[in-house]
């Protein structure tokens, strides 16, 4: 392994966060904190508790779920798409690096950023509500899981997209209604019996019920199902990852 | 001794069908400095970035020092460091942070000593903590050597490094560039300039719509293909050639007031003795006289002039 190419990438890739604070960090704690005001605070006051936990601590999970899907993908998509688009990724692909290593540094990077920015949102959420974690450990483990799977997604996206509105278009047209949709506001039970069944088409459905259940106990399909579910996605990248790198897709004609 | 890079039966054809290369079978020696000349659109870069991993070939195999670059691809790539034809450069990076970038990709340990001693020989020091995006056209080519030069490699690739360059830095890279192969460092580099090619390099490659047309040292390939010509300024003008002159194919210039004799270099008689002997009988005086040879540019728009 050329662990000084993966350290590189990484730092590099982390170094462009920190140069970017306001837009990695200010900016997804700042719209949260606008969620917990308007949905915690402002409408929340007016709905009863879901299974005995109230309104503005059952979105915690959900939010955190919404910034790590989301800003996974905006890192690793951009930090591969922008040496696509500059030309520098010449140097990557003339580097004594395998593919592996490349990987690792950059989704390695976005994951990261995405588990600190979740983490940040969760002491912020703390802030606003009484917070009770059941299971840490699994709390973690949802957490590092889906930042790294939704951090290879987001790698697929940026070696897929030939242009910057490609970039954007599968974030804001397919992830976060997703996610908005996927019970991060509301537990799936409160929809009428035909919409609970096309709801558990939505794979977030899966991510944000496992999270919340390693906060809260409370599930909308078993805990089981939905680490499984990550599982699966996780494989679909990898495989996708692994065929990107075999045939050169979009990397080398 | 063994080439420093193989390249076998190398053929490259893209998607849309086009074959940038075709069929090229070359040796690079260690401490060579090669300079492959082309037209735009010959296969110069394809080449040199299936060399480098960055396009794969369709056909063939490239050895670098003795490694397979695709299937033992990181001892091949660690020896070779590359200038790009393009100022593909990070915008928002120092300068320093990007050098120390290429040098971790190439797995090597930090070594601020070396970069320093980089960035000076490159005139680079005083901006090593500029952002790249303020530096001029120039200095971003400067960047781009640094980086190809951070994990100190022993090929060293320049794809048209002087394109766009004044000539003061063009100067600065040449230097850079014999006090490299003075180190041992072989050097591939693609040019338009062709009298750059002429005053670095040891060994000329053509190559023209995807074909190695020939490899040749400078020196032979001038000796070779290089025409000699003897121009005589004549005392008295001439309105035209004398009949007895003939034989000899000579070309009245400047209004009658020059005859240009073309000779080959390789023959076994050059004619001047004899055409200086019938000049005399001709009555025709001169007053001065000198020689001039083929430029590596005649040579090169006469090879690729050529049909294949």
């Amino acid at each position: 392994m050329n662990w000084r190419a993966v350290q590189a990438i990484y730092t590099f890739e982390m170094a462009r966060a920190y140069r970017t604070l306001a837009q990695s960090i200010v900016s997804p704690v700042l719209s949260t904190s606008l969620y917990f005001v308007v949905f915690g605070a402002a409408i929340g006051s007016r709905i009863t508790a879901v299974e005995g936990v109230s309104y503005g601590a059952f979105i915690v999970p959900g939010l955190i779920m919404l910034s790590l899907l989301t800003q996974s993908m905006a890192n690793a998509s951009f930090g591969i798409y922008f040496p696509r688009f500059t030309g520098t990724i010449f140097e990557i692909l003339s580097a004594p690096i395998s593919t592996t290593e490349i990987v690792i540094g950059y989704v390695g990077a976005a994951a990261s950023k995405s588990i600190i920015l979740g983490v940040i949102i969760l002491a912020t959420a703390g802030l606003f509500v009484p917070l009770h974690i059941a299971h840490p450990f699994w709390m973690l483990f949802f957490l590092v899981l889906t930042a790294i799977t939704f951090s290879l997604f987001g790698f697929i996206l940026g070696v897929w997209a030939d242009g910057f509105e490609k970039l954007q278009i599968v974030p804001l047209l397919v992830i976060t209604p997703l996610t908005f949709l996927g019970g991060s506001f509301y537990s799936i039970s409160m929809l009428p019996p035909f919409w609970q069944t096309v709801t558990l088409a939505n794979p977030v459905v899966y991510l944000v019920s496992g999270f919340r259940w390693s906060f809260y106990e409370i599930a909308d399909v078993d805990v089981s199902i939905s680490l499984a579910m990550i599982g699966l996605i996780l494989g679909a990248c990898l495989v996708t990852v692994w065929w990107i790198f075999k045939t050169g897709y979009r990397l080398k004609s | 001794m063994a080439p420093v890079i193989s390249v076998s039966n190398l053929s490259k054809t893209y998607a849309s069908g086009f074959r940038a290369l075709k069929n090229v079978n070359l040796d690079i020696a260690r401490g060579e400095i090669l300079a492959l000349l082309g037209p735009n659109g010959a296969g110069k870069t394809t080449f040199i970035n299936i060399v480098c991993g960055i396009v794969k070939a369709s056909e063939g195999t490239v050895l670098v020092s003795g490694h397979d670059n695709v299937t033992n691809f990181r001892a091949a790539r660690k020896e070779i460091g590359l200038v790009p034809q393009e100022l593909t450069t990070d915008a928002f990076e120092t300068v320093w942070a990007t050098v120390s970038f290429s040098r971790g990709l190439f797995g090597k340990p930090p070594n601020p000593q070396f970069i320093e001693k980089v960035l000076k020989d490159l005139s680079l020091w005083d901006k090593k903590d500029a952002r790249i995006r303020t530096l001029s056209g120039g200095m971003k080519r400067r960047v781009l050597i640094a980086k190809a030069l951070a994990h100190e490699p022993q090929i060293l690739f320049l794809d048209e490094p002087t394109a766009g360059v004044d000539v003061e830095l063009r100067k600065a890279m040449w230097d850079t560039v014999r006090r490299l192969r003075a180190s041992g460092v072989t050097i591939i580099l693609t040019t338009h300039y062709i009298d750059e090619a002429e005053e670095m390099a040891d060994r000329i490659g053509v190559v023209n719509h995807g074909e190695l047309i020939l490899v040749e040292e400078k020196r032979e390939l001038m000796r070779k293909l290089g025409k000699k010509q003897l121009v005589l300024q004549l005392h008295d003008t001439l309105d035209a050639l004398p009949p007895a002159l003939a034989s000899h194919k000579l070309e009245l210039a400047q209004a009658g007031t020059e005859l240009i004799y073309t000779y080959d270099t390789q023959g076994e008689r050059t004619g001047i003795t004899a055409l200086l002997k019938d000049l005399g009988e001709a009555g025709i005086r001169f007053k001065d006289l000198h020689t001039t040879q083929s430029s590596l540019e005649e040579i090169f728009v006469n090879l690729v002039k050529r049909p294949t």
